[in-house]
């Protein structure tokens, strides 16, 4: 039911099918151009620092490398966690919801946006994996029965739903989006020959486009895709858990779970507006990206930044009408006028702030003003889950334990290195994978009238058009 | 025949009735074509190269030797040793800083642990930090371990006949043999000493305490005619005065004073009054932190407010005043008090001026606290140092008069001023001789120096007040070759024997034979029935020394009956000498004062890493000494914390690092001895500071430590400082953190402070959504408990060390300490609030200081068990929070939910890690880690177990012995520790244990109870003894 009246057309340039296989596999068929080697090199140098020294070191010292102390005893780590989870959330919500939803307008930014949420996922599950005191232990987290060590593991703890959660949805995201790609291999096969023929089509599956084929496809996709939608909800909910139901002020919230699910979705749509303006210019696929992409999404972006807004100010709220000194002492003395005012007025501006530019159209269609505030959102929010990591824990109850957090040069590098991870990921998709879903582009490349929607919703629409 | 195929190629092979070769059955690549032709037989030489290269590899693999652990059974076993099990002996811990009978716990051979000896009437059980850390030093590596002339390893056999000839030669020329030694305590060195100079007629035994208490020596001699210092009773004392005087942590025998202090601070008994406490000092101090009123003075004015407090006194009680100085302190209430308070009060002061401890004589005269309070039928021997003497045999050695001197455990040269003047006409003296533990200071420059045994390798016996005795022995045979001190003089003096037969004699005919003797009841409530026992010399009508002697032995001290008149005051001193003593002069500029640190003293044990970690009990410091400076003063100066200044007075000067302190006056900068040290051994090396001893001035012959002139200017520089607590005020949370109230309130209202805690007890029981608290079917044997009292806890810290021996807690070092990743299980918090305060002139800068020892609550609602998320800290049936070492993977979730930030964690690798070379990473030292402790890998989290260990080996010895556990059985290291009992152990589930009581009691609350972690631990709200309305701004 999509209607070009209302949005636009989806595909400019009037396409051809061969058009669209030959502009989307223009990246990987041609020669890498020079800015890819660069920006290649440099991403490898990060990640190789990052996880070929700081996490090595890490390792082997022990994690009093990093600036973590006794009274702040999880520090950039977590923030990084949470941030990279966030932004993997963009992936999977942006690529299900508008599915479920049936914005079509997906289809050029959703397999971006599914590589995104995989390497993100990856580059957040090196985190839990380093950061306890002995890795070599780590297996005990996993309850693989109390017959071989006689005991079992807590399942009380929210850190253990983490392990489950985050284990669940990067198996799943990584299903669903690979099965997305199942038919571009097949394409990609196609057009080849000789070892990288036989890879794709070992990767392919051996897809033929048989009718069958076609319908198991989308049913898989369907079926995968009502699975993940809750996994969305359920796995930032789970991560935010880690916090609130944990005893510091600030930590132990109702609102958390909610709150952090829309700072996700809000840190990963905002991601995939970077990338893919960054995509659009460097392969000018300006045909397929259209500023009514750019658009929409900037749409949703303005609203989840009100609903963080109106988060904030509830929490603000709360802490002033729950009369808890402890609590009001986190918001108000510490966040508000203390401390930590800094990164959370920050935090407040990034995120609430400066997304409601975007309610003028001429900055929702500036790809240099959609450019700077969704980068802006990423950075307010990793400055929220540092505000959400870091000052709660410095300033508790007790204040004779008191004591200011400030990160190591490992703890940066090793972050930077999960950027590295991330940035190679990216770039070695951009060259090897499909960028966008050329099968479901194709579904839409010649859709310009309105499609003949099934009776149910046919009479519902009717009936929403008489009303008007 | 029929021929079947499976495939075409067999078929075909079939066909040409070939048969298959059976080689390419199997992969051939990777194989040379004689290999394959040779169908893999291998060769008697590709046997022997593989047996060449096998063997040669597994000899190269092997080669890497492992460290060769040796645990070697006992082939026969010692009669009074069971493996896993401890001895204990009581012993005496004599240092020039500290004494105390102690009980020396001894697991297989090796002292562990060093914990009070509850029949001492001294220490009273108690020890302090110092204490507690001194079983390390005897497995400290840098003591001398063998005797040493001239810098070259020697002979004792050599050395004695040496010495001997020297001495003998010098005695007969004449010249003068000084044996400089700290205060000795022990009758039978004082006996061989004589000896020795009946053989050496020339020789000279000149005291030198590092801090001097000369001054009141001659006070005393001059109005009392009697050359000594009067034993204390701060327990009979109902107005305790304090000018000065760190009673509490450092003055004169600060365990004995915490331990009567406290009792008089005592609600838990049915006492309805407790004393009062009035401190007047120029820095905080850890007794002025618990007064009820304190005021910072200059200096200078100590005088004046004696002079103008002695002249108020006299008035009311009929006295001659002195000439009155101007002073503006307004002293009417101190004034009505003592007056109530006539015979039940005491002032002291610790300034070592002879003028004023003659006015505190005078005061205390007045106020017939003698025979009271200040018992002079007894002496306090802790101190005898005169420093009129010790001048007069410094003069001798620089003068040439002096043939030998020998440095019996004195380091003239470290903790006297001009110690490189010092130092240089020692080396003139023709014989020298250091018989002490390493090479210090003074013995780098002397020709012999003979290593003296550890107090825990030695006999001996000391006399610390008049009359009451202790006795050690060693716990351990000698770790090296060193020879006991006495038995160096003995050889000398040409006493055959050891010195255990020596002391052991003296004991016969001295002590023991004396039959007259009966054990003085001290506090007649005190029913503790071991002092209440008839000696055995009383029981059996007559003397049986080796009964006598093995239950002193066994007891660690004994108690002879002091008959005697006391001394009379002899008011017209005062009179006579009014000019002198009333003599005044206005000191200009910035003053210094010196003092000593609860942990660090002056400096014996620098060496001690555990006693450099212990954070100061007021600044929270570790590691460094520093300039406290009061924060007016420094925002005057322009000073900020750790930047540089350089204090000069005369030709001396030190560059140290400043440190904001409040509640110290606005004119005088502090700086702590002990520190600077230049020869004590590797830890002591890396500890930052300056010697602060080479500011020492004269007055009357006697040293003086405080109000010295000095300049002060800043350096530019800045150099950190490692403070375990940076943050001092309680955010307005007094409620829920320290409740106090005052003694009047309390008096009204039971419960005055501690309303907060009736609430939650009658509402929140009933409020609960969840089935979550306390229930007492989860606990059907024990329920540990702990409760602590703030009006006994002085913040002392002992239980600190104590906690970090018995538990064998890791030493981190000064960055790590910075870093905040000290690993103190029991940590003491101590807060700063402004009070408004009649006595007070200054309101912020003169805060109250609240002690608060936080260790794990072991919470029965404890947030940090359901986060685990491998249960590697789940709650036991006992009600203890535990913690599994080895299940730990260190998430470190447990240390941010928990409320108290009690948890710890193994940042590095601090057992075997080569960056923290202080404790663990020594063989030798390693002998000191208690057995039953598991020492921590890095990567885990650790806490207070309320030392389940003691528990364990209680409950198992009750089972052995087939009979219920008894109330007070189990004693926790930091209870054990506590001088003055704050800290109180027991089982909540026992029907009359003393903790029923305590926790029943109305001061008692849960630390922030509000969060309904139902904390095992309890506190009980401080009650100070103030008069007007409680307000505290926190």
């Amino acid at each position: 039911m999509y209607k070009k009246e209302v949005r636009g057309e989806l595909i400019l340039g009037n396409k051809s099918y061969g058009d669209i296989t030959n502009d989307i596999l223009r990246s990987q068929e041609e020669k890498a151009p020079l800015w890819w080697w660069i920006s290649f090199a440099v991403f490898f140098v990060l990640m190789a620092i990052g996880l070929g020294w700081a996490v090595p070191k890490t390792i082997m010292k022990g994690i009093g490398v990093w600036g973590n102390n006794n009274q702040v005893a999880w520090g950039w780590a977590i923030i990084n966690f949470v941030w990279w989870i966030g932004i993997g959330h963009a992936g999977t919500a942006f690529s299900i919801f508008l599915l479920v939803f049936r914005q079509k307008w997906r289809t050029s930014i959703n397999r971006a946006a599914e590589a995104m949420t995989v390497f993100a996922v990856l580059a957040a599950g090196l985190f839990p994996a380093i950061h306890v005191g002995r890795p070599w232990d780590e297996f005990f987290i996993f309850p693989y029965g109390p017959n071989s060590r006689g005991l079992w593991v807590n399942f009380n703890s929210p850190l253990l739903w983490d392990v489950f959660a985050i284990a669940t949805y990067l198996t799943t995201s990584a299903i669903f989006w690979y099965i997305g790609m199942l038919p571009d291999f097949a394409t990609i096969r196609d057009r080849s020959t000789g070892i990288k023929r036989t890879i794709f089509n070992a990767m392919s599956f051996g897809w033929v486009g048989k009718m069958s084929s076609w319908r198991k496809f989308e049913d898989a996709l369907a079926i995968l895709g009502g699975l993940a939608m809750p996994l969305v909800i359920a796995v930032h909910s789970i991560v935010s858990t880690d916090f609130s139901a944990g005893i510091l002020p600030g930590w132990h919230e109702t609102i958390f779970p909610p709150f952090f699910v829309v700072g996700a979705i809000f840190s990963g749509f905002s991601m995939v507006v970077t990338l893919m303006v960054l995509i659009r210019k460097a392969f000018k696929l300006d045909d397929y990206v259209t500023d009514d992409h750019f658009d929409a999404i900037a749409r949703i972006i303005t609203f989840v930044s009100l609903i963080m807004g109106s988060a904030y100010l509830i929490e603000l709220f709360i802490a002033w009408y729950s009369a808890n000194k402890f609590e009001s002492y986190v918001f108000i003395d510490n966040y508000m006028f203390g401390h930590y005012s800094a990164p959370y007025w920050w935090m407040v501006i990034f995120n609430a702030f400066l997304p409601q530019l975007f309610w003028f159209k001429k900055i929702r269609r500036n790809l240099t003003a959609i450019f700077i505030i969704t980068i802006g959102v990423n950075i307010g929010m990793w400055l929220e889950r540092y505000n959400i990591v870091v000052p709660p824990a410095a300033e508790d109850f007790l204040p004779a334990n008191w004591f200011e957090y400030a990160p190591t040069i490992i703890d940066k590098w090793v972050y930077l290195g999960t950027i590295g991870l991330f940035g190679v990921g990216v770039l070695l998709f951009i060259r090897f994978i499909p960028m966008m879903a050329m099968n479901e582009l194709k579904q839409q490349a010649k859709r310009h009238t309105e499609l003949k929607p099934t009776d149910i919703q046919y009479h519902a629409i009717k009936k929403l058009l008489n009303d008007e | 025949m029929k021929k079947y195929w499976r495939s075409l190629e067999e078929l075909e092979s079939v066909q040409k009735n070939e048969a298959i070769e059976p080689s390419i059955e199997f992969p051939t690549d990777g194989l040379s074509k004689d290999e394959i032709k040779n169908k893999y037989v291998s060769n008697r030489r590709d046997f022997l190269k593989l047996l060449g290269f096998s063997t040669a590899y597994a000899v190269a693999a092997t080669s890497c030797q492992q460290p060769v652990r040796k645990a070697i059974p006992f082939l026969q076993r010692p009669a009074d040793i069971t493996p896993g099990v401890a001895n204990h002996y009581a012993t005496t811990l004599v240092t020039p800083d500290d004494y105390a009978s102690v009980v020396v716990k001894v697991r297989d051979g090796r002292p562990i642990k060093i914990e009070g000896n509850k029949l001492s009437k001294i220490t009273q059980g108690g020890t302090n930090a110092r204490i507690q850390a001194a079983v390390l030093d005897l497995y400290d590596t840098a003591r001398l371990q063998y005797p040493v002339k001239n810098g070259k390893e020697t002979s004792w056999d050599k050395v004695d006949s040496e010495i001997t000839k020297q001495l003998t030669d010098i005695a007969a020329k004449g010249q003068k043999i000084v044996i400089m030694s700290g205060t000795i305590l022990s009758p039978s060195t004082k006996k061989l000493l004589e000896e020795f100079k009946a053989k050496y007629p020339t020789a000279e035994v000149v005291y030198l305490d590092p801090v001097s208490y000369s001054a009141m020596i001659d006070a005393n001699e001059a109005t009392f005619g009697k050359a000594g210092i009067p034993y204390y009773r701060f327990d009979k004392a109902k107005v305790i005065v304090g000018f000065n005087a760190d009673f509490l942590g450092t003055w004169l025998s600060p365990v004995q004073f915490t331990a009567d202090y406290a009792k008089t601070r005592d609600l838990t008994n049915g006492q309805t009054e407790i004393s009062r406490h009035y401190q007047f000092e120029t820095l905080m101090s850890l007794t002025g932190s618990n007064a009820d009123y304190r005021q910072y003075i200059k200096p200078a004015q100590e005088k004046k407010l004696l002079i103008k407090l002695h002249n108020a006194l006299a008035a009311k009680l009929g006295g001659t005043p002195v000439k009155e100085l101007n002073c503006s302190y307004k002293i009417d209430k101190l004034v009505a008090d003592l007056v109530a308070n006539k015979g039940k009060s005491l002032v002291v002061s610790g300034t070592n001026d002879k003028s004023i401890q003659i006015l505190v004589n005078a005061i205390n005269n007045m106020l017939g606290n003698y025979g009271t309070t200040i018992d002079f039928t007894r002496e306090t021997l802790l101190k005898q140092g005169r420093d009129s003497k010790l001048h007069e045999a410094f003069g001798a050695i620089k003068d040439g008069k002096v043939g030998a001197v020998i440095f019996y455990h004195a380091n003239p040269v470290y903790v006297c001023p001009k110690g490189d003047k010092k130092a240089a006409i020692i080396k003139k003296v023709p014989l020298s001789i250091a018989l002490t533990d390493k090479i210090d200071e003074t013995a780098k420059h002397v020709n012999y120096v003979l290593p003296d045994n550890n107090f825990l390798e030695s006999w001996s016996d000391a006399e610390p007040v008049t009359g009451m005795y202790s006795l050690g022995q060693p716990t351990i045979n000698k770790l090296w070759n060193t020879r006991q001190a006495q038995e160096s003089f003995m050889k000398w003096a040409g006493i055959e024997g050891g010195f255990y037969d020596y002391m052991k004699k003296y004991w016969m005919e001295n002590i023991l034979n004396r039959n007259t003797q009966t054990v003085e009841k001290a506090n007649p409530k005190d029913d503790n029935k071991e002092t209440a026992q008839e000696t055995p010399a009383e029981s059996q009508g007559i003397i049986d020394f080796t009964s006598g002697w093995t239950k002193a032995l066994q007891d660690g001290v004994y108690e002879v009956e002091v008959t005697g008149e006391a001394p009379q005051f002899n008011a017209s001193y005062l009179t006579e000498n009014e000019a002198k003593i009333t003599e005044f002069k206005k000191p200009k500029g910035l003053q210094l004062a010196l003092y000593e640190k609860i942990g660090i003293g002056s400096g014996l044990m620098a060496n001690n890493p555990w006693l450099q970690e212990m954070p100061d009990p007021i600044t929270k410091a570790t590691w460094d000494n520093y300039v406290t400076v009061a924060p007016k003063t420094a925002e005057e100066k322009g000073w900020k914390q750790e930047d540089v200044v350089k204090v000069k007075a005369g030709d001396v000067e030190v560059e140290l690092p400043v440190l904001i302190q409040p509640g110290q006056d606005l004119t005088t900068i502090g700086i702590a001895l002990g520190y600077g040290r230049t020869a004590a051994g590797p830890v002591a090396d890396q500890v930052g500071g300056a010697n602060a001893a080479i500011f020492i001035t004269a007055k009357d012959g006697n040293r003086i430590f405080n109000g010295i002139p000095v300049e002060v200017t800043q350096t530019g520089k800045t150099y950190p400082l490692a403070q375990t607590q940076t943050h001092d005020t309680m955010e307005g949370r007094a409620e829920d953190i320290a409740r106090e109230t005052t003694l009047k309130e309390w008096q009204k209202d039971k419960h005055a402070g501690n309303h907060k805690h009736v609430f939650f007890k009658d509402k929140l029981e009933h409020v609960n959504l969840y089935k979550e608290g306390y229930h007492p079917e989860d606990y059907p044997g024990h329920h540990w408990g702990l409760a602590i009292d703030y009006n006994k806890c002085t913040g002392c810290s002992a239980c600190i060390i104590a906690c970090q021996v018995e538990n064998n807690i890791a030493i981190v070092g000064k960055e790590q300490v910075r870093r905040r990743r000290n690993m103190h299980w029991l940590r003491i918090d101590r807060y700063y609030s402004t009070v408004e305060n009649e006595l007070y002139s200054d309101v912020k800068n003169n805060p109250e200081v609240f002690h608060q020892p936080v260790m794990c609550q072991h919470c029965d609602n404890a947030p940090c068990e359901n986060v685990c998320p491998v249960a590697a800290t789940p709650h036991t049936n006992e009600g203890l929070n535990s913690m599994a070492y080895n299940r730990c993977i260190g998430t470190r979730y447990c240390m941010n939910n928990c409320p108290y930030k009690v948890r710890r964690f193994n940042w590095f690798n601090f057992v075997e890690g080569g960056d923290y070379n202080y404790l663990f990473n020594d063989e030798v030292k390693r002998m000191v880690l208690n057995p039953d402790v598991v020492v921590r890998q890095r990567g885990v989290v650790e806490k207070c177990t309320l030392c389940v260990q003691r528990i364990q080996e209680g409950k198992l010895k009750a089972k052995t012995e087939g009979r219920e556990l008894r109330d007070g059985e189990i004693e926790v290291a930091c209870e054990q520790a506590c001088p003055s009992g704050a800290i109180v152990f027991g089982d909540t589930n026992m029907a009359d244990a003393r903790i029923i009581k305590l926790f029943q009691d109305e001061r008692s609350y849960g630390l922030l109870e509000e969060l309904k972690t139902l904390p095992s631990v309890v506190y009980m709200t401080k009650v100070r003894n103030k008069d007007e309305e409680h307000k505290t701004e926190a």
